[in-house]
């Protein structure tokens, strides 16, 4: 069913001081556990360590990040998310854990162009600080963006990448893209 | 009247002109003047009218604290009330309207208020309108409320059309004004690396240092200012920002900095206003200090103005007030305007000075000039009617004899200088007061403080009382160093020193001349936005005001616009004198946020127009558009209410799709309907808890119904809830209640069970869940396909099965909510638009008919199933609404329990659930109420319940409805009368006669939906 299969906004994009493109379909693995406990089983599956707080690790064809001192996050290929979760069930059976797919109650959005335009742009929708110090490439954010709950990091110095749920996604789009009209350049944060 | 200079304009842009219109009138000003100093270079000396005697009033200051000089900027959509034209600058095409006249600017009818002002004094509105009564509402309102305002508020019907947003930052420090003492705080908290963001509200840094002719390290005040702004902007980690305010500061070092980015280029594209919101850990408040008025009679008059004001448009802008200025003052700093003046080329024909005597380096300069000095003197009143003509001279220490006529036309008057203590007080700074300047500055002793007890506001320069520029600049050097210790760092460069004359100290003078009788003070302004004189404040004294707070509010002195950035030293200090205390014994009012007003458009950001709130949109939701869905809000949801055809009303729509349903096969789009995982060792115990029935007994495979509870008892969601397993329970909540229930659970096992072994995930909007009901959905179902047994053997009512549905990956859940066979099928949300299309057209053939939540809600209502928020409201338990059956009595607790154990819950006299048929079969009007016998003590009728629910059922072709009412069970085959809001021909209220029935008016057996 690959051809039925269509993401929350297929296609969008929008350009201005930074551009806005929603990624498509994407995997996502909700995993709670007690982490530490969990750390060897979730390595040998997906072959990244359990990431610090806040920050995210790469794995094979994966990347974990850390959502709370009982939670991670696995972004994968969308078609792998179900096995990978089936996977790690069965991985961490006879210890307390919840591993669920939901690939599909998310949106996902690349933002790319300068560091400083896009710490901009995202500036004017979460209250989180997104100074490069104080959010450095590669570390996850969880906040708010304006009146929706989201999650944002910076995959490179070039592109953030924003993750909201699916219902939402044309209300986050709409914002970013508003708040990205070349009118409103601020050149508060220079990197 | 007032004038252009042939030269001078520091400001301004002589060789360029523009075009603007006031009052129509077409009129030209230079790029860099204001929208004041363009109208004052026109000859515009009158630019409004007060609030409540409709005085004439012209520019009386130069930046924030302008009182009159409000003027109605733009015209049409783009049209805003009370704009200061001290702070608009000035730009091509600007249109402006004088405010609060009639008929016009120069002759207004209102002015008679000030001919017998006997008839608007202090406390008018309390003491006039309490009697008689009924007068308030039709008389006295209606008449202020047209007299009352100063600008015309914007049209209702046109919409802003300009655009606004906010933006987050982050900083160790923000530093609020940029003159001098802003911008060496900057220089120093910048060299030292913190992260620093320096606003000012003007489009120009160095406040009013080059306009008072100071000198730092030896340079003009100027050209250290430009090398100052230089070196800031080479600092990564330094923000400046000019046209930005910080209009208040708040707990926890959040800042609110108002900038406006297009008021002065409105061709510019891009937001017009935008909103700082501003976290930092220490603010320096270098907002300056702001002068004061001289309470002499006729100091309202156009013409009339502050001192300093009066240079800053001579210096920057290349207008004066006038061709012949007395200046009259308490202080040195005003002979630097008499000074000013006269380098000008204009006359200055005396210097009144209040004092004894004056001989400060200011003072002999003004000598060495020519100027005549007048010493002890006052002004004993201002002669002319729409400007100044002269002024009547007199010994201040005096009752008002006059000793001399002087013809001018213009006054600067100076009665000293108060530090802008605002920021330092919205968050709790206390004030001392200054015996020697005479101003309340900010009590460094008892600073606002943060989480750990520390200050976080500090002042800085002229704003911490340093007013002198020497004093001014040392104040900031040590104030950022404080700052700078805080973080372990240290000045690392030589404190800057600045020169500026020296001055004597002034004299306090609040009346002028001191002894003035009654007739003097009744036109002695202490607020002149809000006509309030000295006469009205001390009058108040005398009738019993002690508080200054209650006196402000009694003469409204500091209540308008400008919020008393003039009048409320001078106002508290005649309180004083009239109560015979000290000032600092009296008080000062409070100070708020913002500092001067801010844009409605600021404060609502991008949320407007799509982006006003979030509208969250199912898999399925660009069928519902595309299919012309009447929607309706549930949540941040939009959820078709019906699928109207062409031509169709929405009732009609409604009808056809029950009967649809009920005789055929339904489609309805549930995916918003909540979803959480509860899993872990101990899911089935803390679901026992959760819900007042069992659901640990639940068989992997099987759904059953619960109820959940409040601790207080209150049933407040509902849903079935399916086992997926051993240690799996797949939770469903009502639409509204997903988060919430989901939170209710987190809530629980972090503070209360976290030692049990659950986790919850919501999944709500991982799948897209439709409901496929009615005879025949087994048919299409069928149709379509599936890889498992969908009989009702293999999948009974009420249980659950997963496999493949026409190719879908899929879970069908044999729940129904309106009492036909029925199939809720989740499948992952990416597929859930495809596998709407398809069952569409597996059941085309069977005229299978989509349908929406009025549908819904009608058909639960004909099956008697309760609603969460029909049936519900917070103060219903599930006792109420006849579902003891779904309350276990075999647990020892659950959510509860308890509470509905207690007196009132379980009175036997409560309201409860049944069903009513009116006897006519119409409908029962929403939400009326069954009538009892008598009144209450409040004289109104006496009720014994009310209606919940109430819809035509088109299955039975009546109306029906669910109530609460007092013994309702027991009281089967009753006929009630409810109420309506309709008269009878009599005049009567119209009854209508329902019957109390079973709430189940369908199918009772459920044979329909157990196929």
């Amino acid at each position: 069913m690959s051809d039925a299969m269509i993401s929350a906004l297929p296609g969008a994009e929008a350009q201005g001081l930074i551009a806005i493109r929603e990624m498509g379909l994407q995997g996502m693995v909700t995993l709670r556990a007690d982490l530490a406990a969990a750390a060897p089983m979730i390595a040998q599956i997906t072959g990244a360590n359990v990431p610090e707080p806040r920050a995210m690790t790469k794995g094979k064809a994966c990347e974990l990040a850390w959502m709370s001192p009982d939670e991670v996050l696995i972004l994968c290929d969308h078609a792998a998310a179900g096995g990978l979760a089936a996977d790690l069930s069965r991985a961490l059976r006879g210890q307390h854990h919840l591993v669920v797919d939901v690939s599909d109650a998310r949106a996902m959005f690349s933002l790319t162009g300068p560091s400083g335009a896009l710490r901009d742009v995202l500036s004017k929708i979460t209250p989180a600080d997104l100074s490069a110090s104080a959010l450095p490439v590669g570390e996850m954010r969880r906040t708010r963006l304006q009146q929706v709950a989201g999650a944002l990091w910076f995959a490179s110095d070039a592109e953030a990448r924003v993750i909201c749920f699916r219902s939402v996604a044309r209300y986050v789009f709409d914002l970013l893209a508003i708040s990205a009209h070349p009118g409103g350049a601020i050149h508060y944060h220079r990197a | 009247m007032s004038i252009r200079l042939a030269t001078g304009g520091r400001l301004i842009d002589r060789s360029r002109k523009i075009g603007f219109r006031f009052n129509g009138k077409r009129l030209q000003g230079h790029p860099g003047d204001t929208l004041a100093s363009a109208l004052m270079g026109n000859g515009q000396t009158i630019l409004g009218r007060s609030f409540k005697y409709h005085r004439p009033r012209g520019v009386v200051a130069s930046g924030a604290e302008e009182p009159n000089a409000l003027v109605n900027l733009g015209a049409g959509a783009h049209h805003e009330p009370n704009q200061r034209a001290t702070l608009t600058e000035l730009f091509d095409g600007l249109t402006a309207t004088s405010q609060n006249h009639w008929p016009s600017l120069n002759w207004d009818i209102g002015e008679v208020n000030a001919l017998i002002p006997q008839l608007l004094p202090a406390g008018f509105y309390y003491k006039t309108f309490i009697h008689p009564r009924p007068f308030w509402k039709h008389v006295f309102e209606p008449f202020i409320r047209q007299s009352a305002g100063l600008g015309r508020a914007p049209d209702a019907k046109l919409s802003d059309p300009d655009r606004y947003e906010q933006f987050y930052a982050h900083a160790d420090l923000v530093i609020a004004g940029g003159g001098i003492a802003g911008l060496q705080a900057a220089l120093a908290a910048g060299r030292a690396g913190l992260r620093v963001i320096l606003c000012e509200q003007g489009p120009h840094w160095g406040g009013r240092a080059p306009v008072d002719g100071v000198e730092i390290d030896g340079q003009p005040a100027e050209d250290w200012i430009a090398a100052a702004v230089q070196a800031l902007e080479q600092m990564d980690h330094v923000h400046l920002r000019l046209r930005t305010m910080v209009a208040g500061v708040y707990d926890h070092g959040y800042v609110i900095g108002y900038e406006r980015l297009t008021d002065h280029s409105p061709d510019h594209d891009g937001p017009r206003h935008r909103l700082w919101r501003i976290r930092t850990k220490r603010i320096v408040s270098a907002t300056g200090a702001l002068e004061r008025p001289l309470s002499f009679a006729g100091n309202d008059k156009p013409g009339v103005m502050l001192a300093a004001a009066v240079r800053d448009y001579v210096i920057n802008w290349g207008v004066a007030p006038g061709a012949r200025t007395v200046v009259v003052t308490n202080n040195d700093d005003a002979y630097r305007t008499a000074l000013a003046l006269h380098a000008a080329g204009l006359e200055v024909p005396c210097i009144v000075d209040a004092r004894p005597e004056a001989d400060g380096p200011l003072v002999q300069e003004a000598r060495a000039r020519g100027l005549r000095v007048l010493t002890g003197t006052a002004i004993a009143t201002v002669k002319g009617l729409r400007g100044v003509v002269a002024v009547q001279l007199c010994a201040q220490d005096g009752d008002g004899a006059v000793t001399e006529d002087v013809v001018c036309d213009s006054v600067a008057m100076s009665g000293g200088w108060s530090p802008v203590v605002h920021l330092w007080s919205h968050c709790g700074g206390k004030l001392v007061w200054d015996d020697t300047g005479a101003y309340f500055r900010p009590d460094a002793t008892r600073p606002p403080t943060d989480q750990s007890g520390q200050g976080f506001v500090i002042c800085a320069g002229a704003a911490d009382g340093a007013l002198l520029a020497g004093d001014t600049m040392a104040n900031a050097t040590a104030a950022v160093a404080c700052v700078l210790a805080e973080h372990g760092k240290e000045m690392t460069a030589a404190a800057p020193v600045a020169r500026a004359a020296a001055e004597a100290p002034l004299m306090p003078v609040w009346v002028m001349p001191a002894r003035a009788g009654l007739k003097k003070r009744a036109k002695m302004w202490l607020d002149f936005q809000n006509d309030v004189k000295v006469s009205d404040v001390q009058l108040a004294a005398r009738e019993g005001y002690e508080s200054v707070e209650h006196t402000k509010r009694y003469t409204t002195l500091g209540m308008a616009t400008d919020q008393g950035k003039l009048s409320n030293i001078n106002g508290l200090a005649i309180l004083a004198q009239a109560l015979d205390e000290d000032i600092p014994r009296v008080g000062t009012t409070t100070f708020r946020p913002p500092y001067t007003p801010i844009s409605m458009g600021a404060i609502a950001g991008e949320g407007r127009g799509a982006i006003f709130q979030p509208l969250r949109r199912t898999p399925i939701q660009d069928w519902h558009d595309a299919a012309g869905a009447h929607f309706e809000p549930v949540g941040y949801w939009r959820r078709p209410y019906c699928f109207p055809r062409k031509g169709e009303s929405h009732r009609d729509a409604v009808n056809r799709e029950i009967l649809a349903t009920r005789n055929g096969v339904g489609l309805l789009d549930a995916s918003t309907l909540g979803k959480i995982i509860v899993k872990g060792a101990d899911a089935g115990r803390f679901l026992d808890m959760l819900y007042t029935n069992m659901m640990s007994t639940l068989a992997p495979g099987k759904c059953r119904y619960g109820l959940m509870c409040s601790e207080n008892g209150f049933l407040m969601d509902d849903g079935v809830v399916a086992r997926l397993d051993d240690d799996t329970f797949l939770v469903h909540t009502t639409t509204g209640g997903a988060d919430r229930i989901h939170a209710h659970m987190e809530d629980w096992l972090q503070c209360e069970w976290w030692d049990w072994k659950v986790y919850t995930a919501n999944v709500t909007e991982q799948w897209a869940q439709i409901a496929v009901v009615g005879p025949k959905a087994r048919a299409v179902l069928e149709k379509l396909g599936a890889d498992f047994d969908l009989s009702k053997d293999a999948l009974p009512f009420m249980s659950w099965a997963e496999g493949r549905i026409g190719g879908f990956e899929a879970r069908a859940f044999r729940i129904s909510f309106s009492g036909e066979l029925s199939f809720e099928i989740a499948v992952p949300a990416a597929q859930g638009r495809a596998f709407w299309d398809a069952l569409m057209a597996a059941g085309a053939g069977f005229g299978i008919t989509p349908y929406g939540t009025e549908a819904l809600h009608v058909m639960r209502a004909e099956k008697g199933f309760i609603m969460i928020g029909d049936e519900t409201d917070g103060t219903v338990i599930p006792q109420d609404l006849g579902l003891d059956w779904a309350i276990s009595k075999k647990k020892t607790d659950y959510l509860g329990k308890r509470a509905q154990e207690r007196a009132h819950m379980t009175d036997p006299a409560r309201w409860k659930l049944v069903g009513l048929e009116t006897l006519d079969g119409s409908v029962l009007p929403d939400g009326c109420y069954a009538l009892a016998d008598g009144v209450n003590a409040n004289g109104q009728r006496n009720t014994q319940g009310r209606v919940t629910s109430t819809y035509f059922s088109p299955t039975l072709g009546r109306g029906i409805a669910m109530g609460l009412v007092r013994n309702g069970p027991d009281r089967m085959g009753e006929v009630l009368e409810f109420n309506t809001t309709e008269k009878t021909a009599k005049g009567e209220m119209r009854t209508v006669s329902a019957r109390i029935v079973s709430p189940v008016f369908f199918d009772p057996a459920g044979e329909k939906q157990n196929v």
